[in-house]
């Protein structure tokens, strides 16, 4: 194998993958990026620099909405981290228990949400919340709670919480069954030599099992953390390109869009849309960085 | 059995884009009303086929959300129909800036129609037309004939009598007073602050003072309007901050509302889906006897591609949308869209009719935020839709919306800074 | 064994928990079948009731069929899915196998440049990649979604296949060359069949993504007769909004065939997820 020629096969391998990956992904990748620098006067593009982040960031207009879709994704991702997370680690301890029947049918049944679209999700969830159609508040009614209900989606201070947990009820079915492979692979014995210890039940979960998964704990967070701050779907078919009530649903991706796209009157802006994705980029590439120099490296690997 | 699947479509697309065919000349029509799908391949088109022969129609719509993104990216792409479905006013004046819209100010055809007409298809000093105008949609109130009978209510002329029975239906509680909902935010301000405005702006003269930045949206004229929505929050369903448009178009329909703020497109769907009489009433005016103002706004239009191979026959089609007959097959098959045409159109309707017939007792105006005013960024048109619906909600006074509107303006528009 | 991992009592919390959240997570899919079935007015009378000999319809399904080109959506899914599984697959395995198997400039290197793919969502590249679709004229066209969910799912599929391709015996490929096969002939002939569980869960995890992309569907090929069946369901959304009959029939036609494609294939996806494919 040490020769110094070139190994054709070796190209031939690798060129096709590489062709596509480049062309499609990586080359607009940054050509998006370049786009940022650049705008539209009289029909033809002009290179601006840095013109258009300063606006982005600088114009209150701009700037407001900005924040707003930023911080609003940052509560997105929060609520999944703190519901979805703690709802699949629960499932999967469960689904885990080697005496349990049926696990398997519970598991194929909890992970149906996760492969429908968002366009049913969306339209489904909010039939089954809407005020008029009457099903929570029926079913709140029927339990004597129907104080409880609120237009959730109309309503400034929930409709983001709302979608939010529709987005985890959707998704918990990953890390449910991540979890519960890493909890497959903890062998018996690390588990017996604990109950010789004393070690059980709740406990053994928070002793053993607990730091035995929190690499896997870590890879779901970084899954979550990329998806989330990529959303569109959900928001755009339950809200709109408008994200409201008042943009108070609005995240990066939808801002993106409607920046984009334009929207009834306002015409699209490609360049402006650029440098929103070159934000999102950006925060994407910190996040993914954090974890993979902060967090992965102090998670060791247990090897069995 | 894919692939030649793959290679059919793409065949068929540009067979339909060049209309290639060896004896016929093929247009194809790019639009975004695909309701109306059925109209066109079932009257409209066999009409104009009949009366030319050797020019073959296709209408080809997309989804109206996505048509100006699809319309601009297949004009870029040079494989557009030939024949354009306007929107009024910027997003079409920007496609014949760029050069895609062909301008068609020698046509014969646009004699037909008065200058307010074609000004949503105009150049800002209006020396270039480039789209024939096809329809505008009239504003007011839809309602329950059954349900103002049972309760003996009078159709409202005057704001004072309009809040009485809205007052006495929410006393009674049989009904909803109102069918509206903020969520989409649209129906907020096109048919709450664009449908009531025009009574206290005064239309045109308004309007144009606006756009002249003789006005401001701080003026009494523009604020006034939002005050009268404030009230409006009471009078709507429970949750309908979360109602959607549809779901108000439904509760109407399935009698459960007593007063619908509409548009006249709303006729043909109303008809089919509501099993009671209904009857419509105009904004109403602040004293008896006062001058009425009413949105008839210009909505759709037809213009041809610059760069079409088939121009000839493309002119011979935008010609014959400017005839009596065209005028009758459209607004007769789709009572709600009123013909701008000079032509005297009889319509058979009797809600369409009751919509036509303010033309004659009403001064027209179009809506405020179309023309210029959502040109820049912040737009107009999106920032009037967010100040209705936190208005209705209450959760922006109505002079605070002003402001802020006003603020937006003069952030980009000359003659308001 | 542990007493509490027996006990009774905390075997019917678990089923309890389990059962109640099954019932969350199949309650809306329930409640889209039961209304699409039913009357206008039944479904806004009642939407919880099953419905009965007096409040059954089929009208939702009857205007969905003649309205919408449902089938024609289903096969624009099925022909993007499959191109674009198989092109993944094939490729992705292709450049796997050469960064496993063999030592060269630059593997590193290009390991970390796929990578970035794996990190960073092709969204993001989405005005530059609506550029060159519409300058190479590939707007509306099947062919642009293939292409972007190939290279979409490309990076993960060269990782994960990598991984695998690495545990393949050497002696085996080596017993190969010996017999004087070409390069070729051991990937396609000794390789391929060897790692096709880990193909499969490669498959697999790209199928639902791309079935259900809404994203790309809309801005790189919304024509009429490049919809694909979510788009094409989103769309009849839209415009049917208000006859609820039809909208739920439409929802329920889009469900089906996911379900069906889950039902074939969830064995291999949860198996896929639980041999720890994505470590």
């Amino acid at each position: 194998m040490r020769t110094s020629r070139i190994k054709w096969h070796i190209v031939v391998f690798l060129a096709p993958a590489m062709l596509v990956y480049t062309a499609v992904m990586i080359f607009p990748l940054f050509n998006t990026l370049r786009l940022a620098l650049y705008t539209e006067v009289e029909q033809s593009r002009v290179f601006v620099g840095l013109d258009n982040f300063r606006t982005l960031f600088g114009d209150p207009q701009w700037s407001g909405a900005f924040w707003n879709a930023l911080w609003n994704n940052c509560w997105f991702f929060i609520i999944h981290m703190l519901v979805q997370n703690p709802i699949g680690i629960l499932l999967a301890a469960i689904l885990s228990h080697p005496k349990l029947r049926f696990a398997a049918l519970y598991r194929s049944a909890i992970f149906i949400p996760t492969i429908l679209s968002f366009v049913i999700i969306g339209f489904a969830w909010k039939l089954i919340l809407s005020p008029i159609w009457g099903i929570a508040p029926g079913m709140l009614d029927a339990v004597g709670l129907k104080f409880l209900f609120a237009p959730w989606l109309g309503k400034e201070e929930y409709a983001l919480t709302t979608l939010a947990l529709v987005s985890v009820w959707q998704f918990v079915g990953i890390p449910m069954m991540l979890i519960y492979a890493a909890l497959l692979t903890i062998p018996e014995e690390v588990l017996e030599a604990g109950e010789i210890d004393g070690i059980t039940g709740a406990s053994a979960f928070w002793k053993i099992k607990l730091p035995l998964i929190l690499p896997s704990i870590g890879i779901i967070s970084i899954l979550t953390f990329v998806g989330n701050f990529n959303a569109f779907d959900l928001i755009y078919t339950a809200q709109g390109a408008l994200a409201g009530p008042n943009f108070s649903t609005d995240i990066l991706g939808t801002f993106m869009y409607r920046t984009f796209f334009g929207f009834q009157l306002q015409l699209g802006d490609p360049h402006m849309g650029s440098a929103i994705a070159t934000a999102m980029f950006g925060i994407i590439l910190i996040g993914v960085c954090i974890y993979l120099f902060g967090i992965q490296t102090r998670l060791r690997r247990y090897q069995f | 059995m894919s692939l030649q699947k793959i290679g059919a479509a793409l065949l068929a697309t540009t067979i339909l884009a060049t209309g290639a065919s060896a004896q016929d000349v093929e247009l194809t029509i790019e639009s975004w009303r695909n309701d109306d799908l059925t109209l066109w391949q079932d009257k409209i088109i066999p009409a104009f086929e009949a009366a030319n022969p050797g020019i073959k129609v296709t209408f080809a719509p997309s989804a109206p959300a996505e048509y100006n993104a699809v319309l601009n990216s297949k004009l870029d792409a040079g494989s557009a129909g030939d024949l354009i479905t306007c929107r009024p006013f910027d997003a079409s004046l920007a496609l014949y800036d760029a050069g895609h819209l062909a301008d068609l100010s020698d046509l014969g055809g646009m004699a037909n129609f008065s200058d307010v007409a074609k000004s949503a298809w105009q150049t800002d000093d209006g020396s270039a037309t480039f789209c024939v105008p096809m329809a505008s949609v009239i504003h007011g109130f839809i309602y329950n004939k059954d349900a103002f009978g049972e309760l003996g209510l009078e159709v409202p002329e005057t704001e004072v009598e309009f809040f009485a029975a809205l007052d006495a239906i929410k006393e009674d509680g049989t009904y909803i007073p109102m069918a509206m909902g903020t969520n989409d935010q649209w129906e907020a301000a096109t048919m709450g602050y664009n449908n009531i405005g025009p009574n206290y702006w005064k239309g045109e003269e308004g309007r144009t003072a606006l756009i002249a930045g003789e006005q401001k949206l701080t003026d009494e004229a523009w604020v006034a309007p939002y005050r009268t929505l404030a009230k409006w929050g009471d009078y709507l369903g429970d949750g309908y901050e979360a109602q959607t448009y549809p779901d108000s178009q439904n509760i109407f329909t399935l009698g459960r509302a007593a007063i619908y703020p509409a548009g006249s497109w709303e006729i043909t769907g109303f008809n089919a889906q509501a099993d009671f009489e209904m009857g419509a009433f105009k904004p109403p005016v602040q004293t008896a006897g006062d001058e009425c103002y009413i949105s008839d706004h210009t909505d759709i239009a037809m213009g041809m591609n610059a760069a079409s191979p088939n121009a000839d026959a493309a002119k011979t089609f935008l010609d014959w949308m400017g005839t009596a007959e065209f005028a009758n097959i459209y607004a007769n098959a789709l009572p709600g869209f009123f013909s701008l045409s000079s032509h005297d159109v009889p319509m058979e309707d009797p809600l369409a009719q009751e919509f036509v017939s303010w033309r004659g007792e009403c001064n027209s105006t179009i809506r405020s935020t179309y023309q210029i005013l959502s040109r820049g960024t912040p737009n107009l048109e999106n920032d009037t839709w967010n100040a209705s619906a936190q208005v209705i909600k209450g959760e922006e006074s109505p002079e605070d919306a002003g402001k802020r509107l006003q603020d937006g303006l003069a952030s980009w528009y000359a003659p308001h800074m | 064994m542990n007493k509490a991992r027996r006990n009774p009592v905390n075997i019917a919390a678990a089923h309890g928990i389990l059962i109640l959240y099954t019932l969350i997570a199949l309650f809306p899919v329930f409640v889209i079948l039961i209304n699409s079935f039913k009357t206008r007015k039944a479904i806004f009378r009642d939407p919880l009731a099953l419905p009965d000999a007096e409040s059954f319809s089929l009208i939702g399904y009857q205007t969905v069929l003649k309205q919408g080109d449902f089938f024609l959506y289903f096969q624009n899914s099925m022909i993007v899915t499959v191109a674009s599984l198989f092109f993944v697959l094939l490729f992705g395995a292709m450049a796997a196998f050469a960064l496993a198997e063999y030592r060269f400039k630059g593997n590193t290197l290009m390991g970390l440049y796929l990578a970035l793919g794996i990190m960073i969502p092709i969204r993001i590249g989405t005005v530059a990649i609506l550029e060159m679709m519409v300058s190479s004229g590939l707007v509306n066209t099947l062919t642009a979604l293939i292409l972007v969910y190939t290279a979409q799912g490309l990076p993960l599929a060269v990782f994960i296949l990598s991984e695998f391709m690495r545990q393949v015996s050497d002696d085996l490929k080596n017993a190969g060359r010996i017999d004087g096969l070409s390069e070729y002939t051991i990937f396609f002939r000794l390789v391929l069949p060897l790692v096709k569980p880990a193909m499969a869960t490669v498959a697999v995890f790209n199928m639902i993504p791309i079935w259900n992309d809404l994203w790309f569907p809309l801005i790189l090929a919304p024509a009429e007769e490049t919809k694909t069946l979510t788009l094409g369901s989103q769309v009849f959304i839209g415009q049917f909004v208000t006859d609820w009959n039809a909208v739920l029939s439409a929802l329920s036609m889009a469900i089906l065939p996911v379900m069906i494609l889950y039902v074939i294939f969830s064995r291999q996806l949860i198996r896929g997820i639980t041999s720890g494919a994505v470590k």
